[in-house]
Order: structure tokens, then sequence, then C-alpha cells
């Protein structure tokens, strides 16, 4: 337990001549939920596309389970168990939901998740197991794509903006499933805009602002101010 | 009753187009390629069936087993060496490199095998027919060209639908980025399919050269209706590259009843009526729909 299970440190990550990140640095303790908050353009995305291998580093270093990973191809990840739930679902349109699940385990870490089991999690997409996923209700969709990264059988879930555009009816239940894999033992990264379900869920927070780390602490120990304060940079010169 | 045989002749015709169409469609479809070669890439599988079956003195037909591996092969090096490097140099770079390939294989055969027109040795399948009725003889050898692009199609329909190895190729047609997010090995992906494009243009090379004849400037040719078989059927559906050919093909042969000189022009004509009045196609595939609809943007600054 005492060693993290991923460590960023130092991340440099570019557009072209855009720079993203700033030295960021994180850990994430294995069993872990940290919480990812910042505002659009923080770099929050940017972070965890570069954590499954979708961005390269242009300095600095990943390294997850003992390994240094900086330069790994994201299936090489996928297949450690690493998986990410992109911003935005990223469904395969022309695909049906049994097809878009089954893509996920291409490069499976383990077959943890075979598809009777993640039919169990998510009751509401068996009965569309057939339909093409874009046929779906945004949330059915939403519940697809985490079932994609659960059939890679992923030891860190990163998720990106599940509860986008969802009501939050729709949203409480996909956190419910969230608390349903932490106690089986998943590690998660979760962006979420909404503060207060991120403080709920997480046991640690990571604040970005313009691309650099403003705040990073256990949930315990920080207060809603201090995360509002890092959020918008206040208190700075 | 001339009429109904144009018909059918067009119609057989058409799976020619089909056949040599449907690779084109293919590496369109998942890597976003225009390949100005295919054509030649043709060409060149029936120069090298002219050159095996007349080394093993056997029918073009025998040499198949042989040809077809080899023309994958050539496809899957083809897509490591060249195309893969160009697609990340923009969308203008495949274009140039393709035809800058047209252009090398074009001149390189004209060196090695002249400009004399060639034919393949079909066998007895050449010159056998049979009747229908009266008026209506179908030639083996057509009918034979027909089935093979239709039994490719099935073929490659049923990879694409019902195999893992599909599974992963129409995601990455889908969506690339995410295609690789999700742990797909795209290289390979890439290069099984330029493989299937480059062996299925030498299989329609093949029964180019038993039907009629072939010089190393043929490709070009070959390109266009090809290309047109695509566009009119709908790019991505590759029914639809079969209905594109079959309806080049019913057009040629029946306008070409009425004045030969004409039958070339008429297809151009139908090609660009389809592409004036729906220019996705006959057959727009759900991913071009989806792709027209947008659902393939993207947002990577969080």
């Amino acid at each position: 337990m005492s060693a993290p299970l991923l460590e960023v440190a130092d991340l440099d990550v570019y557009y072209g001549d855009f720079q993203a990140l700033f030295a960021v640095s994180m850990s994430v303790l294995r069993g872990g939920a940290t919480a990812l908050v910042g505002a659009n353009g923080a770099g929050k995305t940017t972070l965890l596309r570069t954590i499954a291998g979708a961005q390269p580093a242009a300095s600095g270093g990943v390294r997850y389970d003992g390994s240094d990973i900086t330069a790994a191809p994201p299936h090489r990840r996928i297949a450690r168990g690493i998986a990410l739930v992109p911003e935005g679902r990223k469904l395969f349109p022309s695909l049906t939901v049994e097809e878009n699940i089954q893509v996920g385990a291409a490069a499976a870490a383990s077959d943890a998740w075979p598809l009777d089991r993640i039919y169990g999690a998510f009751p509401m997409i068996a009965r569309r197991r057939r339909q093409r996923a874009f046929t779906l209700s945004g949330g059915e969709q939403q519940a697809v794509a985490i079932a994609r990264a659960l059939a890679s059988g992923p030891s860190l879930l990163l998720l990106d903006e599940i509860s986008l555009g969802l009501a939050p009816l729709v949203v409480g239940e996909l956190y419910e499933t969230l608390a349903g894999l932490r106690s089986a033992g998943a590690t998660l990264v979760i962006v979420e805009q909404d503060l207060r379900r991120a403080m709920d869920t997480c046991d640690h927070l990571v604040c970005l602002l313009e691309g650099r780390v403003a705040l990073s602490a256990p949930v315990s120990g920080v207060s809603r101010d201090e995360v509002v304060a890092a959020y918008f940079g206040e208190g700075r010169s | 009753m001339s009429w109904v045989n144009a018909g059918l002749q067009g119609m057989l015709l058409g799976g020619q187009y089909a056949l040599i169409a449907c690779g084109l469609s293919l590496a369109f479809g998942v890597m976003r390629i225009v390949n100005l070669a295919h054509g030649d890439l043709a060409v060149c599988g029936a120069y090298l069936g002219l050159v095996l079956s007349s080394v093993l003195g056997v029918p073009v037909w025998v040499t198949l087993p042989l040809l077809l591996p080899a023309a994958f092969a050539v496809g899957m090096g083809l897509q490591v060496v060249l195309f893969g490097r160009a697609l990340r140099h923009g969308v203008l770079a495949p274009v140039l490199v393709t035809f800058g390939l047209s252009v090398m294989i074009e001149n390189l055969l004209q060196v090695a095998a002249t400009s004399d027109p060639r034919g393949l040795n079909g066998g007895a399948l050449t010159l056998a027919s049979f009747r229908i009725t009266g008026g209506i003889t179908v030639s083996w050898l057509f009918l034979t060209g027909f089935l093979t692009a239709c039994a490719v199609l099935s073929c490659l329909q049923l990879l694409l639908s019902r195999t893992s190895w599909g599974r992963n190729v129409r995601a990455t047609a889908d969506d690339l980025d995410t295609a690789r997010l999700v742990g797909i090995r795209v290289r390979p992906v890439f290069a099984s399919v330029a493989g299937i494009a480059v062996a299925t243009a030498a299989l329609a090379g093949v029964f180019i050269g038993t039907i009629g004849t072939f010089d190393p400037q043929a490709g070009t040719n070959t390109l266009i209706f090809a290309f047109e078989a695509v566009v009119i059927g709908g790019i991505g559906s590759l029914w639809g590259t079969l209905v594109g050919g079959v309806a080049l093909g019913i057009t040629q042969v029946v306008v070409g009843e009425v004045n030969q000189a004409y039958a070339v022009l008429a297809v151009h004509l139908l090609f660009l009526a389809v592409l004036t009045v729906r220019p996705g196609g006959l057959f727009t595939s759900h991913q071009s729909a989806a792709q027209v609809r947008g659902v393939r943007g993207q947002g990577v600054l969080g």
C-alpha cells in the first residue's frame, strides 16, 4: 500500500507550440480515488490523455506500478491495467453497444470483466446490446463508455467528465457504480466539474490552474473555500 | 431481346468494376487515403500473372495461390513503408505519394515489358460460353468474374461484420484517435487493409487481362472506372460499390448497343449526374452519415 500505483513527475506537454502542462506532478495510491478539478482549459483532459498514452510527454515521466511507462504506446498501458473513459464518451457510432465493449478488450490486462459481469453492473445497457451506440440516450452512452474501459480489466480507471450533459439522477447512478468499482479494488482518477460530488467521492484532490498544479491535498484536510481559491487562482500574485 | 442481353452483359462487366473498386473503397473508408496507384497495382497483378503463368506453363488461375499472397504482402509493405508515413504529413502528402507511385509503376512497366498489349492465358474458360435462350449467350469467363466479385465482397462484408479483426477495422474507420486510446493497434489494422486492397486489385487485374488486353498505361483508365464505381455507390459501402460498378457496366454496354462511340462518355456522364444529384452516393453508409453529422468532433483541451 505504501508505494503509489501511479506517479506523474514534472510533466511538460505541448500541442505544437502551445504548452498545456507545466511540470505537473501527482501520485495516486493503490485503491485510492483522486479528483482532478480545474477550470476549462486547465489541462485536466491533457493530463489524463498523457497518462493513457494518447499524448506524448515533452519532458518529465509517468511511472506505473513500479515501472516507467512514459514512452509506452496506449495498447501497452492498457495491457498493464490503465484504462481511460474519454471526455465526450467517444463511442464508435457504426458499432453496436456490444461491439463497442468488445473493442475495449482488444488489449485487455485481465479478463476480470467478461461481458456478463459488465451487463450485471450496467443492466440498462444489457437490453440494448444489439443497438448501434449512437441510438442510445446520453446516460446509456456514458455507461457503454465506462463498460468499454472496464472490458480491458483495468486496475487504474481514468474518468473524464462522465457527468457532462447528463441528468443528476443518471449521474447519481453512474457514481454508485464507481463506488462499487472502488470497493472491488479499482483505483480511480476522476475529472469532475461538480466540486461537491468530486469531494464526496474521492479521498484526494488535485486542482489544476493554467497547466500547473495549484493544490494537491487529501480531501479530509482541505476546505471547499481553499479549493475554490485554487480553482480561480485567488491569492496568487 | 438484344436490350436484355446488353443489360445482362453490362451487369457482368460491372462486377469487374466492383472488384477493382472494393479495395479503393476499403482503403479510403479505413485509412482516408485515395490510392491513385490502385489501378496500376491491378495492372501489376496482371503482369505478375503473365510472368507466373508463362514460366510455369499453366493457365493464370493456377497461379492465384502464389499471386494473391504476394499482392497482399506488397500491399502491407507499401502501407508500412510509404502510405503510413505519408498519412502522418497531412492530406496532400498521400495524394502526391500515390500519384508518384502511379507514374513510377507505369514507366517501370514500360521499360520492363514494352508497351505491347498483352493478354493472359485463361485456359479453357476464355472461350467457353452457354446459351440461355436464342439471343442470349453468356461467357463463362464473364460469369466467373461477376461471381468472383460477389464472393469477394461477401467475404469482406462477413470479415468486417463478424470477426474481431473487422470490429477493430470499423472502430478505426470511425475514430482513429479513440481506436488507439482503447488499445487497438492501428498499424497492423492499416497494413492488413492495404494488403487486402492490393490483393483484390491484383485479382481484378487478372480478370481484366484475361477478358481483354492490358499494357503499362492501362492502370489510369482502370482507376477512373473504379473511382466512379466507389463514388456512385457511396464511399464506405461495399454493396454500394457493387451497385455502382453494375450501373457503370450496364450504362456502358446498353449505350454501346446504340453507338459504341458514346459508351465510355455515357459512363462518365452517369458519374457526373450522380455526383451532382447525390454527392454522398446512392448508399451512404452509417459511418459516413455519422461523420456528416459531426460525431467525430474532438475536444483535446480540458
